[in-house]
């Protein structure tokens, strides 16, 4: 049975991707009427302007421009023309960055405040106030501090996945199971061991909830960041492509960094499946 | 008069003289609960007293079970014989040395197993046993584990992790564990209660074995009167709460030697089943309210019902017959 829905979704999504990419077909081959005009002007204009087909590009174009960034991502002609390979090389390499130093703080600093009711309480207003501000918001200020655009783009990155780390490894740990404590006090087992043999394994399954959250925004915010600093990375390979009026560039950028961002839930939700255990 | 019967004779079966002017000698006394209180903040500025100056002393290797119904603070006894709570007032003194905390001399085997879900059934022994020594190496530690593992008879199921096994296995990986440490005082809070009949019964026969087998010193709180007559030497029973005293200590009259198949055929069985169910259907209440005359929560009255149904008779007729 499971084989069989598993069966019918599958031919489903084929039949609505067909459906999609031949609506989408249809809707940019046509042709508009198109006024007389002077020869040397319609030259300039192209085909937009002399025979009204349309400005968006159909799937085949789009299909043509990914097969070209695929067959060779990696390719460097200058500041301007980078191969999306290493555009998104860049990419990942900051939300790595950003992301690496945010679980080295939020892991560590979040199973202090979990296992103290007082801290807790302490610093929850503040992280109930900074938890909300778009990671964005906090660029004018990075950039003024750190007086680098491309670290401040992984301060930014830092500053957006911290908060649900943070937060889920407080619960996590404060919830840790009262018996399975107790177990570890009637063996009089020192705090420290008790952090690691206890707590962490019981909050581990939060504390990767808090970190795929974090990765999911990570890459939502890279791309927004980079738009902004410029230079390199996916974010400003989307914007460039915009302002070269290439809308093929720019659908394939937007498939790609798709792609990216479900690769990286993905190995996360693993993790996360590897520390789970039912009881 | 034959139908009055059965009651004078658990009328009979209240304090026998002799039980009840021999007093535990202190060389005797291997657990002493000296005293003890607990009280919880209420509203408005008060306290609730769950019980207090409680006194219960306990023999080296006995099996002793305390029944009570909920709310008589049988849990917060336990608790603070572990050290996980401390009394507010009292203390409790074992092998001549008053507890602080909890220690590895005292397992506890919790009502819902506790056993740790990303551990396997081995992993959780010997994190007990690498608890117990420290500096033990790998081998020696792996090797007491699996030892206490076959004694619960769970040989082979090693490497399950608990979400594999039953309930009462899973109590059974429990069990070893706190044998696993070698304590000096195994409690247990209704370590059966969530059991089905059939595995409780097995299990009951298991810690009977291994009980008598190490000469265990247990203390062990249940609600099932069979339980307590099946295990217990001696049964200390809780008047209801909110301040709830040890009403009496019932010694179990039954041989040591006991089939838990044949109990029921016991001389003086029944005696001690009824004596037990009358106090918990009434005489927890009616006690709580007003205790009897001459009551020293210091030494609570000990009772020995060792009356078989017929014996009871020839007695009762007997003493009504010289009263008269």
């Amino acid at each position: 049975m499971t084989r069989s829905i598993n069966l019918r979704a599958g031919v489903l999504s084929l039949a609505l991707l067909a459906a999609i990419l031949l609506i989408w077909q249809v809707a940019v081959s046509g042709t508009a009427k198109t006024e007389a005009m002077d020869p040397e002007y319609a030259a300039l204009m192209g085909q937009t302007a002399t025979t009204g087909k349309s400005a968006m590009p159909g799937p085949l174009d789009v299909a043509e421009t990914m097969w070209r960034h695929l067959k060779d991502p990696f390719y460097d002609r200058g500041p301007n023309d980078k191969g999306i390979g290493i555009q998104l090389a860049y990419s990942v390499g900051r939300v790595a960055l950003g992301y690496g130093l945010a679980v080295i703080v939020a892991i560590p600093v979040g199973f202090l405040i979990g296992m103290s009711p007082l801290m807790s309480r302490a610093l929850d207003p503040y992280i109930q106030i900074l938890k909300p501000v778009s990671p964005l918001a906090w660029m004018p200020l990075a950039l003024y501090t750190i007086k680098d655009s491309s670290l401040s783009a992984i301060f930014v990155i830092f500053i957006c996945s911290v908060w649900p780390m943070l937060i889920n490894t407080v619960f996590g740990v404060a919830s840790t199971r009262k018996e399975w404590l107790n177990v570890a006090r009637t063996l009089e087992v020192g705090p420290i061991r008790r952090a690691f043999t206890v707590i962490l394994p019981a909050a581990a399954p939060t504390i990767l909830t808090g970190m795929r959250i974090s990765i999911g925004i990570a890459w939502l915010v890279i791309v927004a960041a980079e738009m902004l600093v410029g230079g390199t990375g996916i974010g400003y390979f989307v914007w460039n492509e915009w302002n070269n009026l290439s809308i093929t560039n720019v659908i394939t950028s937007i498939l790609v960094i798709g792609l990216v961002g479900m690769v990286l839930d993905q190995l996360l939700a693993r993790a996360q499946r590897l520390v789970t255990f039912p009881e | 008069m034959s139908t009055l019967l059965p009651f004078v004779r658990r009328a009979q079966a209240a304090p026998d003289p002799a039980a009840g002017t021999h007093r535990m000698s202190n060389s005797e006394k291997f657990i002493s609960i000296e005293g003890i209180a607990r009280r919880y903040p209420a509203p408005g500025a008060k306290t609730t007293t769950i019980f207090e100056n409680l006194w219960l002393p306990m023999r080296r290797g006995e099996f002793v079970c305390m029944i009570g119904h909920s709310g008589c603070g049988k849990t917060t006894v336990l608790n603070i014989l572990a050290g996980l709570e401390a009394p507010s007032e009292g203390a409790v003194i074992v092998d001549g040395q008053a507890i602080a905390g909890t220690s590895l001399d005292r397992a506890v085997i919790f009502q819902g197993h506790a056993l740790l879900p990303w551990r396997t059934v081995l992993g959780n022994v010997a994190y007990a046993v690498s608890s117990r020594w420290r500096k033990a190496p790998k081998a020696e530690i792996e090797a007491r584990a699996k030892k206490a593992i076959a004694t619960v008879g769970l040989a082979g199921s090693e490497h399950k992790r608990p979400s594999e096994l039953s309930g009462g296995m899973k109590q059974r990986v429990g069990i070893a564990r706190a044998l696993s440490i070698e304590p000096k005082i195994l409690l247990m809070d209704e370590p059966f209660s969530a059991l089905d009949a059939l595995t409780r019964g097995t299990l009951q026969d298991e810690v009977r074995r291994i009980c008598v087998e190490t000469g265990q010193t247990v203390f062990m709180i249940t609600h099932d009167v069979d339980e307590a007559i099946y295990l217990a030497d001696r049964i200390v029973l809780m008047t209801n709460g909110p301040e709830a005293k040890v009403a009496e200590i019932v010694e179990n009259p039954l041989p040591k030697d006991r089939d838990r198949t044949q109990l029921h055929h016991a001389p003086g069985y029944y005696a001690l089943r009824n004596h037990l169910i009358d106090f918990l259907v009434s005489r927890s209440r009616t006690l709580r309210d007003a205790m009897p005359e001459g009551y020293d929560p210091r030494h609570p009255p000990v009772v020995r019902p060792s009356l078989s149904e017929a014996d009871a008779a020839a007695i009762t007729t007997d003493s009504l017959a010289r009263r008269a």
